[in-house]
């Protein structure tokens, strides 16, 4: 049970760190983006393909992970996200498709359609016994960055002069603008930094989850379920949610392996229809 | 250019000249009697994601939900010895229907995020269902032992298809001018109402919540019939009926070919199944690369398809949107 539950707030703790950018990039720009994922991706191939080559560092691969997906994220922002804010969803879905396929296809050109291959350092690897339970180091590895993710962006965004920008234009964009903020500058660093924060937990995801091209896709419904449910344009939001998400899915796979897939989706549908805004509905929504 | 005008007559023949030219490709290309049938498949699934995503203006991306509900009731009937093709139809648009009017009560009255989402979710969650019950539904390996009887008791299914493109273009012609005939009804132009400006249709006492629910149910059924037909004339289900690249492959096609117009889905399914099949000896991920392509060119240089393009050069005095 003890570990069921430890396993399952290690899981949360990487939606969460993967999910965390989304609920930005929907509740701040109103963008519904699918290919978020993506990022993540490309995140979690640098950092591999980093480590397996040239025999960096993981520390030094997370970083260079964050760095990778920050940057297609601020170039995709570029070209094309920053002519869709106020687009029709349905155009905002079209073209987070096209990338989600695009990306697929060319990380199975370079890298094939497998898992990578990836070998966790050895200081991650084994358990440790914690009060007459085996635990996984890398599992208690991951809830400490996702906790510490967690608490700098908690301070960022409550404690310095960029948080209250982003802060007071998710409350409301026009009134943001008129006292002088720079609306489209902030969006495009907020959406790099999301995606950063995405390449960030697909490095981190692994040794767990295990990437492969099509992990857009796998996971898109997840990313989606966390920002939903715990409500888009907050930051403790997304991490209850992600907990809950993490716990109930690992618990779902473990005790009833027959409906496990199932019990995400009927989570997901009873939380929507008991707060449809999301546990912490962002301000402005009563 | 100067636009060419067309009078209501003339629009009539061109709707008549498309129609015909679709049945004359059973003597022109008899070899591709296959390829053609699931073209008329996929025009008819586009059409009824239409009357959704383009009239109502509901944001789903899991239409194959209903695809993939239709082919399964299609299939286990044939399979369990009901192997009369109309019934199946009839049988696979009742569920399909039943279905959407009941997932509707949760979309319409969401934003369109929860939309998405609700839409998104349930096409995984009866993939995920299709998956498991692999002894009901043969899971991954698809249906298989499907025994459709004749059409009417006379026409039996061959090898060559001649009979499924037969029966595919007369269902899909009847279901498309039921279609036709509900959207230009004043169900249809409530609901282009509401598209167009949801709160001045409320202002003036359309029971918008009601009428959006009846477009979905509706369209859920008609892509019921879509997937029940392609159960029926390749007497298989394969699981990736029902899964979400079924859903986004379905929605490029609309996209292609136009959303909010009533010869979108048809010409976006011609267009698009006939070049797959040209590609189609290409790697799956190139094909997958220039979908993705084409999707990021297709928003980011203006909507409207190909009908859009049309109805730039081509005007017309009746408005058939």
């Amino acid at each position: 049970m003890e570990v069921v539950i430890f396993d399952g707030v290690a899981y949360g703790m990487l939606l969460f760190l993967m999910a965390v950018g989304l609920s930005i990039t929907m509740g701040l720009m109103n963008f519904v983006n699918l290919a978020h994922g993506s990022f993540a991706v490309v995140g979690g191939y640098t950092a591999a393909v980093l480590m397996n080559q040239t025999g960096l560092s993981y520390a030094a691969a997370l970083a260079a992970a964050f760095v990778a997906a920050a940057l297609m994220g601020a170039v995709l922002e570029f070209v094309f996200y920053r002519r869709l804010y106020r687009a029709h969803p349905l155009d905002q879905v079209l073209l987070s498709i096209g990338v989600v396929f695009v990306s697929i296809a060319s990380l199975t050109y370079f890298f094939g359609p497998t898992m990578l291959a990836f070998n966790l350092p050895a200081g991650l690897q084994g358990q440790f016994a914690f009060a007459g339970l085996k635990l996984s180091r890398y599992r208690l590895f991951l809830i400490v960055a996702g906790v510490l993710v967690l608490a700098v962006l908690l301070l960022a965004m409550g404690r310095t002069r960029y948080g209250a920008m982003v802060r007071a234009a998710v409350d409301n964009q026009r009134v943001a603008g008129g006292t002088g903020i720079h609306v489209q500058r902030l969006f495009f660093l907020t959406f790099s930094l999301g995606c950063g924060l995405a390449g960030l937990g697909g490095a981190l995801s692994l040794g767990m989850l295990g990437l492969e091209p099509s992990f857009p896709l796998k996971y898109m419904v997840y990313f989606l379920i966390v920002v939903c449910v715990g409500g888009a344009g907050t930051i403790t939001g997304p991490f209850v949610a992600a907990l809950l998400v993490g716990i109930v899915d690992v618990a779902g796979k473990y005790y009833l392996p027959e409906a496990g897939a199932f019990l995400i989706y009927v989570f997901m549908i009873a939380m929507l229809l008991l707060r449809p805004n999301g546990i912490v509905p962002k301000k402005g929504i009563a | 250019m100067k636009p060419i005008t067309l009078s209501p007559g003339q629009l009539r023949a061109a709707e008549i000249a498309f129609w015909l030219a679709l049945a004359s490709s059973f003597f022109l290309a008899p070899n591709h009697l296959t390829l053609l049938s699931q073209i008329l498949v996929f025009g008819l699934f586009a059409v009824a994601l239409d009357m959704a995503l383009g009239y109502a203006g509901i944001l789903t991306v899991g239409h194959a939900a209903f695809f993939g509900a239709g082919a399964y009731t299609a299939g286990l009937l044939a399979k369990h010895g009901w192997g009369e093709p109309f019934s199946g139809l009839l049988a696979a648009l009742v569920v399909a229907g039943a279905l959407g009017y009941a997932l509707s009560y949760l979309i319409v009255r969401g934003a369109d995020l929860t939309r998405l989402m609700i839409t998104i979710g349930v096409c995984m969650l009866l993939a995920e269902l299709a998956n498991r019950l692999s002894g009901i539904t043969g899971g991954s390996d698809g249906l298989q032992g499907m025994e459709v009887q004749p059409v009417l008791g006379i026409f039996e299914f061959d090898l060559f298809g001649r009979t499924a493109f037969g029966y595919a273009f007369v269902v899909v012609l009847a279901m498309f001018l039921l279609v036709r005939l509900v959207l230009r009804s004043p169900f249809g132009l409530a609901l282009r109402g509401i598209h167009d400006n949801r709160k001045r249709m409320l202002a003036i006492g359309s029971p918008v919540e009601s009428r959006l629910r009846m477009a979905y149910g509706f369209s859920a059924a008609v892509a019921g019939v879509a997937g029940a037909l392609l159960a029926q004339t390749t007497q298989f289900v394969g699981i990736e009926s029902i899964g979400f690249n079924r859903s986004a492959e379905i929605l490029i096609i609309l996209v292609l070919g136009g959303t909010g117009r009533l010869y979108g889905g048809l010409v976006g399914a011609i267009v698009y199944m006939l070049v797959h099949d040209w590609f189609a000896d290409l790697n799956p991920e190139y094909w997958m690369f220039w979908l993705g392509i084409f999707l990021i060119a297709a928003v980011m240089l203006g909507r409207g398809g190909i009908m859009g393009a049309l109805s730039r050069r081509v005007r017309t005095q009746e408005h058939i949107r």
